[in-house]
Parts: structure tokens; C-alpha cells; sequence
């Protein structure tokens, strides 16, 4: 899937090409006879064959499963890490060879750290930065203040790091990527492991953030849907190191809007059976069993609606009983499925 | 417009380790690693001295080993300091990919950082060799030091310091947690081969060139004559305080030349690898 549209009329904030990333695990692994002896070097591919471009001013968000090469790739472009093969371009300049030029443009958050110099007060921390990006001395203090206003850290701006509770460490943690006012900002998984208030005020913040300044660009992984869903201008699915898909959260639904698509909430359904085209005309199917309710989940994309009676009878007969049955939109949710085989939190599916 | 933000960037950096390093809020605690730990060290060297002597603090021998032991210091505390904060930013306060990203210059922030390290073991040095004058007849004499020579002397040896820290501070980069230990140990190799504590001569005769190439050799040997008038070498008497000078500088920014192209080279596998934002936990 190469995610370049036609026509660049202007320089791309983000330009990748054939972007491969690997590793070479040469960790002891065990074998099939239960020896643990070396068994030469594995290549682990995290990235192949990225192509992407994001537009100056656009949202563009990247989502995917845990482990589908979004942080790698967001470390590549903020020049943390070499790509294996491939050219990667940012802000205009080479991540490799003008790693220097990429980094005074750009800035990059990361959620779910505990970041910080615990002996520093948090107002200390975000001065001590700007100093760095080359800030004047006075309008920084006042856009610390204003940023620490706006995201409910003005009482705490005099507290020490350490003091700090998760969540007001990421939240410092981010003023600190808007201080230099990047051109292309680096977003990874920047709400994870927030309470819903906290994220919600990260998001806004986002959105107002692009809004105030045209021509900035954010490039955000998630494996939120409605993250997603909420902010991106455009979307790539990623998994297992690919794009798969990449249009507008509009364009991705219409995918499976020409399908149908149902939810189905089954108890006492002891095991998912396989699926192997056991149902004709079911193309998609996840199950998320929630063990707290006993209840299993069941999104199903079908190509018309009567496919989904057999399978339904299918499940009657493990004696499954048929809690909810609805047809729904199509969400994100569901376009993922679609394209990935599975659901966001599953490992394998139809 | 560059070098104005390096400057910064240093600046900054001192201030950020000076914050570490004075983070009084236990004074006790302070005293025993800033200057206890020193005079506590030197003491043992002391007692060894004194039970191979039968008793003697006296001589130009202790003189010499007890003013290069207590500079031998710096080279321990900047080399291990300008390591250890890739460590510590890296591993414990996850700011190593950030500081990467936002300093103009990594060099000048890590050499930075070690400010901090150099102001607390200078007052360590100094406290052990007032103590040493005081207490163990060590013939030091303020009006007799040479303070201009050991002024020029200790600038030069300090950027050999921070030379050997950014050394150390590249391995570090590619190193796991554990990769703390390397700097002590090569500061232990250092100082059997230098002639901290015993004459160069003493050294095993293949040891003897590798301990001439190294810039602390010609410092500690520049400091005990600027201090006390004379060096503890045989096998540098023959070589003039300019001389002395000299080769510590060409010395000192040949091996800085090597340290940063040597951290450039690390960095570069620790991109390729992917190892600037590691955390080691294991």
C-alpha cells in the first residue's frame, strides 16, 4: 500500500519512501526439541516498505495494533533511528544526512513515560528547555505560563518533578513538544494510559493547536479508534510493519460501506469456532470475549445480510444464546477489521 | 548564531547538573560523597603507604603520591560523571532522547554536565590537600606553588578529563545499565598506568610507552611541579616544564579529536540499532 497521494503541489512536512526497517535478534532461541542452543541470527522486520507523504497542516494519524512498526517508524522520523532501507524526508531535509536540520524543526512527544528530572520544579523543567530550543528568555516564561495554565498545571507549576502524579508528567511532558513551536510535530501514543479527562484535554488541545497555527503538522499513532477517528485528517492502518490502508476516516469507512455489518453479543459461547470460510458471504469476523459478563462480542462484515443466518445458527447450536443482533454503521472499528483480518486487540481472527 | 547556542546548551547543562549535584536536602549525605569519600580514600592510600614505609609520611615519594592521587580525582569523577549522565538521562529519567533532539550540540551538554562533577571535586581535591598539609606534613607551601603552571597545567588536564569522558559517555551510549562499571574500571587502568601513585619507571617496561601516551601522565607529573617544585618521574626529569605543557596539550586535543569522532561513531550505531531511547532492564 503506498500512501503518497498524486499531484504534491508543495513540499511534503513528511515524505517517506520504501521505508524497510529491521533487527537483527540474535537472542539464544529455543527450539522445537526444547534445546536452547544458538540458532544463528533472525531478522525482525518492524517496517516494510513504507511509502507515505503528509501534507504541511495536515492531522495524519497512524494506527495499529501493538507492535506494528508505528513507533518505530515515528522514530525514524524524528532521526532516533535509521531506517534499513529507503529515504525519509522531513520539514524538507534527509533524516540521515541532515538529521541536525530535521531536529531543530520538529519536536516529539511519547505517551505512556515517566519523564522528567525529579529534582526540578515542573516550571524549571519546561524554562530549561526552551533555553535549549533557543528561546528568549522572557516570551518563554510566558508561554510556559500560559501552557501550564491551559492544561491545569498552573498550581503545580512550582512542584517538583518527582512530586508529580503519571499523568501530570505526560502532560508537562507534551508542553515541552509544543516549546519550540515545530513545524512537524511527532505524536506517540499521546494519551496512553491517561484518565479520559486528562486525554480529553490533550486531544482538544490538539485540535485547537493545528487550528491556531496553519501549516503545522501533526503526525499521531494511536491504536485508539476514536482517536483516530476524532482528530486525523487521514489515516494509515499499519500491521506488522505495513500500510494497509490510508484515506480520510470518511474514505475508509465507505470501504465497507457496501457491506454489511453487524454486532452480535452471544453468552455462554465457550470457544469462538474457526471461522476457514465456514460461513459463505462472511468476509470479517472478530470475537472479544469479556470475561467479566461472560458475554462475547461478535463483529461480523458480510457481504449482504443473509449471510449472516448460518452463522447465527452455527452459534445457537454450541448453544451460544443470541443476546443483541443489530446491523451498524461502519466504523473504524470495523474498516480495520476489514483490512487487517482482525480486530484491534485480537492476535488472530478470520 | 551556532556557537552562541552551544555555549547555551553548556551553560544550561552545568546549571542542570549543578541542580543534581547540589540537591542538598540531606547535607550529611553531601559530606560523605563529596568530601569524606576523598579524604577517606586518600587515608587508605596513607595507611598502605605508611605500613610498606615503617612510618614515613615524609619524602618527596608520598609528596608525589599523595598530590597525584588527590588530582587522580577529577579524572575519575568527570570521566565516570560525563558517562554516567547518558545513564541516568537515558535509563532513570527517560530524558535522553529529548535532550538528543533539543540540544544544539550533545558534546557541549554532556561536557556541560560535568561542571557540576569538576566544582565538587575541586572542593574534595582541595579539602584533601589542606588536610594532607595539615596533618601529614605533605610540603605544600601557597606562596611557593606556581600558579600560573598549575593553572595552565589543570585547563589542560581537564580537557583530557572530558576528552576521556566522552570516551566513555560513547560506549555508554551503546552500552546496557550495567555499562556504568567501564568507566571505573578504565579510571582504574588509568591510574596504574600514569604514575598517580609511583613513578612511570616503575611500570613494566611494554607498559612504559603506553603510559607516555596518555595526557594524565605529562598532568599529574605538571601539577606536583607546579605544586611542589618537582616531579616524581625519573624518566621525565629530563623533559622541561614547557615541554611538559606542550605535550599535554598536543596530547590532550589529539585525544579530544578521537573522543568526539569516536562518540560520532557510537552515536551512530546506537541510531542504527536503536538504542537512544533503550531501557535496559535486565
Amino acid at each position: 500500500m503506498n500512501a503518497i497521494p498524486d499531484g504534491r503541489a508543495r513540499e511534503a512536512a513528511v515524505l517517506a519512501q520504501g521505508v524497510s526497517r529491521w533487527f537483527t535478534d540474535t537472542r539464544r532461541q529455543r527450539h522445537q526439541d526444547g534445546s536452547d542452543a544458538p540458532a544463528g541470527p533472525r531478522r525482525v522486520v518492524a517496517l516494510d516498505r513504507v511509502s507515505l507523504e503528509v501534507q504541511p497542516g495536515e492531522l495524519f494519524g497512524l494506527l495499529g495494533p501493538n507492535g506494528a512498526g508505528k513507533s518505530t517508524l515515528i522514530k525514524i522520523l524524528s532521526t532516533l533511528l535509521l531506517p534499513s532501507e529507503g529515504t525519509v524526508r522531513v520539514a524538507g531535509y534527509d533524516v540521515v544526512r541532515q538529521a541536525h536540520q530535521v531536529r531543530r524543526r520538529i519536536n516529539m512527544v511519547s505517551g505512556g513515560e515517566t519523564v522528567g528530572y525529579g529534582i526540578l520544579t515542573v516550571r524549571e523543567t519546561l524554562w530549561m528547555f526552551s533555553q535549549f530550543y533557543g528561546l528568549a528568555n522572557g516570551p518563554a516564561l510566558k508561554m510556559i505560563d500560559e501552557y501550564l495554565e491551559t492544561f491545569g498545571l498552573a498550581d503545580n507549576a512550582h512542584t517538583r518533578v518527582n512530586k508529580l502524579s503519571t499523568g501530570m508528567r505526560q502532560k508537562m511532558n507534551f508542553i515541552r513538544g509544543l516549546l519550540n513551536d515545530p513545524d512537524v510535530l511527532f505524536l506517540d501514543e499521546p494519551t496512553l494510559g491517561l484518565d479520559v479527562q486528562t486525554a480529553r484535554i490533550i486531544r482538544d488541545f490538539i485540535r485547537d493547536w493545528m487550528r491556531r497555527r496553519p501549516g503545522r503538522t501533526v503526525l499521531l499513532t494511536t491504536h485508539y479508534m476514536a482517536e483516530a477517528e476524532e482528530l486525523c485528517d487521514r489515516i494509515a492502518i499499519i500491521d506488522r510493519g505495513r500500510i494497509l490502508a490510508c484515506d480520510t476516516p470518511d474514505g475508509l469507512k465507505r470501504r465497507v460501506q457496501s457491506h454489511s455489518v453487524f454486532r452480535i453479543e452471544a453468552a455462554r459461547l465457550d470457544a469462538p469456532p474457526e471461522a476457514d470460510g465456514r460461513w459463505p458471504g462472511i468476509e470479517r469476523i472478530s470475537w472479544e470475549p469479556h470475561p467479566a459478563t461472560g458475554r462475547t462480542r461478535i463483529t461480523v462484515i458480510a457481504a449482504d445480510d443473509a449471510a449472516v443466518t448460518p452463522l447465527l445458527a452455527d452459534l445457537r447450536e454450541r448453544g451460544a444464546d443470541i443476546i443483541h443482533l443489530s446491523k451498524v454503521e461502519p466504523t473504524l472499528e470495523d474498516v480495520f477489521l476489514q483490512v487487517v483480518g482482525r480486530g484491534l486487540g485480537e492476535h488472530s481472527g478470520a | 548564531m551556532a556557537v552562541r547556542m552551544r555555549l547555551r546548551a553548556f551553560r544550561l547543562a552545568a546549571w542542570l547538573g549543578w541542580q543534581m549535584e547540589s540537591n542538598w536536602t540531606d547535607p550529611w549525605l553531601f559530606a560523605v560523597y563529596s568530601i569524606i569519600k576523598p579524604v577517606s580514600s586518600a587515608l587508605i592510600l596513607v595507611v598502605m603507604y605508611y605500613v610498606v614505609t615503617g612510618g614515613q609520611t615524609q619524602g618527596d615519594l608520598f609528596a608525589g603520591l599523595y598530590v597525584g592521587n588527590a588530582f587522580f580525582m577529577y579524572v575519575g569523577q568527570l570521566m565516570f560523571g560525563m558517562s554516567w549522565v547518558v545513564m541516568e538521562d537515558r535509563e532513570f529519567f527517560r530524558t535522553f532522547k529529548y535532550m538528543y533532539l533539543a540540544a544544539p550540540s550533545i558534546y557541549w551538554y554532556l561536557t556541560g554536565r560535568a561542571v557540576a562533577k569538576f566544582l565538587v571535586t575541586s572542593l574534595a581535591v582541595a579539602v584533601v590537600l589542606g588536610f594532607g598539609t595539615a596533618f601529614l606534613d605533605l610540603p605544600l607551601a601557597l606562596g611557593a606553588v606556581r600558579w600560573g603552571y598549575l593553572a595552565a597545567v589543570l585547563a589542560l588536564g581537564i580537557l583530557a578529563c572530558v576528552a576521556f569522558g566522552l570516551l566513555m559517555a560513547g560506549i555508554m551510549v551503546i552500552s546496557a545499565r550495567h555499562g556504568q562499571g567501564y568507566a571505573e574500571s578504565f579510571a582504574g587502568v588509568l591510574y596504574l598506568l600514569c604514575g598517580v601513585v609511583f613513578p612511570l619507571d616503575v611500570l613494566p617496561a611494554p607498559l612504559q610507552p603506553v603510559g607516555r601516551a596518555i595526557p594524565f601522565t605529562y598532568w599529574i607529573e605538571g601539577v606536583r611541579r607546579a605544586l611542589m617544585g618537582r616531579g616524581m618521574s625519573p624518566s621525565l626529569a629530563g623533559v622541561d616544564d614547557g615541554a611538559i605543557l606542550a605535550i599535554l596539550l598536543l596530547s590532550s586535543l589529539a585525544t579530544l579529536a578521537v573522543a568526539v569522532l569516536f562518540y560520532a561513531w557510537m552515536e551512530r550505531i546506537a541510531r542504527d540499532r536503536g538504542l537512544i531511547d533503550q531501557v535496559t532492564e535486565h
